[in-house]
């Protein structure tokens, strides 16, 4: 790829190395925000034994939930996998195991991952089945658990618009995870709505900055709708 | 009578104060958002990463990429900010935000709280309850204070997974209003028409009754 521009033509080229057992790290807080165009690469490809790290799994038949019906996933580290009948199947069925981590832990996991942060204390999850085994510290007269960060052998972001070098804007409440997953990735896809030349982006307004990011792909997105409220207009 | 969901989310929006910085949990808990006084300004934090939760979209307004913690489509007030997960936790765990309230199955006289996770049913998750009972000084928990068949919810020792150790202080029910101090409840308020007798058979965990309990009024 020539200089920083990181646009890939394909979703094969953009998962290019993916192999089986590898840890995948994804963004996304329900279906808001994840990077579908990466997901559905991933089942074409049919890696196995997968450790997948997001706050969710999906649904039946969308979003990383559909990376459930070939049992590609071997583990799951989510805060919250309650929206998914395939997945309670198999992790009854004893074939996915799921490390349940509050959510604000593993979105400091991925922080501090991507930010060369082996570990750090947290109050969350003292006195509870997360804290068990855990070393304890006590700072300042209360009680801190140590939780170790996680980086992943990929990372796959869904952001709103980026420029070539990877500059990344997300929008609205579809940033979520995606901003500290793009950092904790050895390889960060970054699959995105609209691309732009550099220097069409304001610097000030970058989400993530182009660093972290080594493919990008202009994708097209279903934008499913888990829970649709509406007020009367 | 016990409180209806509407009375109990009424009794909780006295505790907000004008500028609070509020994040309301799934269920009852949102109802509080119906109850904040004329005239006062409230912002709501939704820990997906939104400070300044606005009402629902019309059907014109609905956007896939502006939802609330419980996944549901919502807008954003006026002053709103939206950031990263981890921005939005910086927030809960630091000790930033002026007041949480949340649901639970259980809260005990040492200020335990289960609210999760029933082993042998179906295990969906904490998401960032375990957060927010860890980060918040200020925690207010809505729950009934017995199960349909009578057995109590505020217990000597919580017999269901943690969410957090020794962090509640304030509990709700539907019969009572109630603090939690020095490995008791002590009862401060009860229900219009609730006998401070009913509350005390309802309550398995160490009960502390002072000599004036007033009469919730609505």
């Amino acid at each position: 790829m020539p200089g920083f521009d990181k646009v890939v033509n394909s979703y094969e080229e953009a998962m290019q190395g993916l192999e089986d057992d590898m840890t995948i790290i994804a963004g996304g807080f329900g279906l808001c925000g994840i990077p579908e165009g990466c997901i559905a690469q991933i089942k074409k490809m049919g890696s196995k034994g997968l450790t997948v790290v997001s706050n969710n799994c999906g649904v039946d038949g969308f979003g990383l939930g559909i990376l459930l019906e070939d049992q590609q996933v071997k583990k799951m580290v989510s805060s919250y996998v309650g929206e998914n009948a395939l997945f309670m199947k198999q992790l009854l069925e004893g074939d996915l195991e799921v490390e349940l981590t509050p959510q604000g832990t593993l979105a400091e996991k991925m922080r501090a991952g991507g930010a060369g942060i082996p570990a750090f204390y947290t109050a969350t999850g003292y006195g509870t089945q997360v804290g068990e085994g855990k070393d304890v510290r006590e700072f300042n007269g209360r009680k801190y658990i140590m939780e170790e960060s996680i980086t992943g052998d990929f990372a796959i972001v869904k952001g709103w618009k980026a420029d070539r070098y990877g500059n990344v804007i997300y929008r609205h409440t579809a940033q979520n995870f995606n901003p500290m997953a793009a950092t904790a990735g050895k390889i960060t896809v970054v699959e995105v709505e609209e691309i732009v030349e550099p220097g069409e982006l304001d610097p000030t307004q970058i989400h993530t900055p182009g660093i972290y990011v080594d493919r990008l792909i202009l994708g097209t997105f279903e934008k499913r709708i888990e829970q649709r409220t509406v007020r009367e207009a | 009578m016990a409180l209806s969901r509407e009375q109990m989310a009424m009794r909780v929006a006295r505790e907000l104060q004008d500028g609070y910085y509020v994040n309301l949990g799934i269920g009852i808990p949102t109802l509080v958002a119906n109850y904040i006084p004329d005239g006062m300004e409230v912002m709501l934090q939704s820990e997906n990463g939104l400070l300044g939760m606005g009402p629902f979209p019309t059907d014109d307004e609905v956007d896939a990429d502006m939802i609330n913690a419980g996944k549901q489509t919502v807008t954003t007030a006026t002053g709103a900010s939206i950031f990263s997960s981890a921005e939005s936790f910086a927030m809960i765990r630091g000790g930033h935000v002026d007041l949480t309230v949340l649901g639970a199955f259980e809260v005990d006289v040492n200020g335990n709280i289960a609210s999760y996770m029933i082993p042998g049913k179906l295990i969906k998750g904490m998401g960032g309850a375990m957060d927010l009972v860890a980060g918040a000084d200020n925690i207010f928990v809505l729950m009934t204070h017995a199960s349909k068949h009578g057995e109590s919810k505020l217990l000597s020792e919580c017999t269901l997974p943690l969410t957090g150790a020794g962090c509640i202080k304030k509990v709700l029910t539907d019969l009572a209003y109630l603090e939690i101090e020095d490995g008791a409840f002590i009862l401060k308020e009860r229900a219009p028409g609730i006998s401070v007798e009913e509350i005390a058979e309802k309550t398995a965990g160490k009960l502390i009754i002072p000599d004036h309990v007033p009469e919730m009024t609505f």
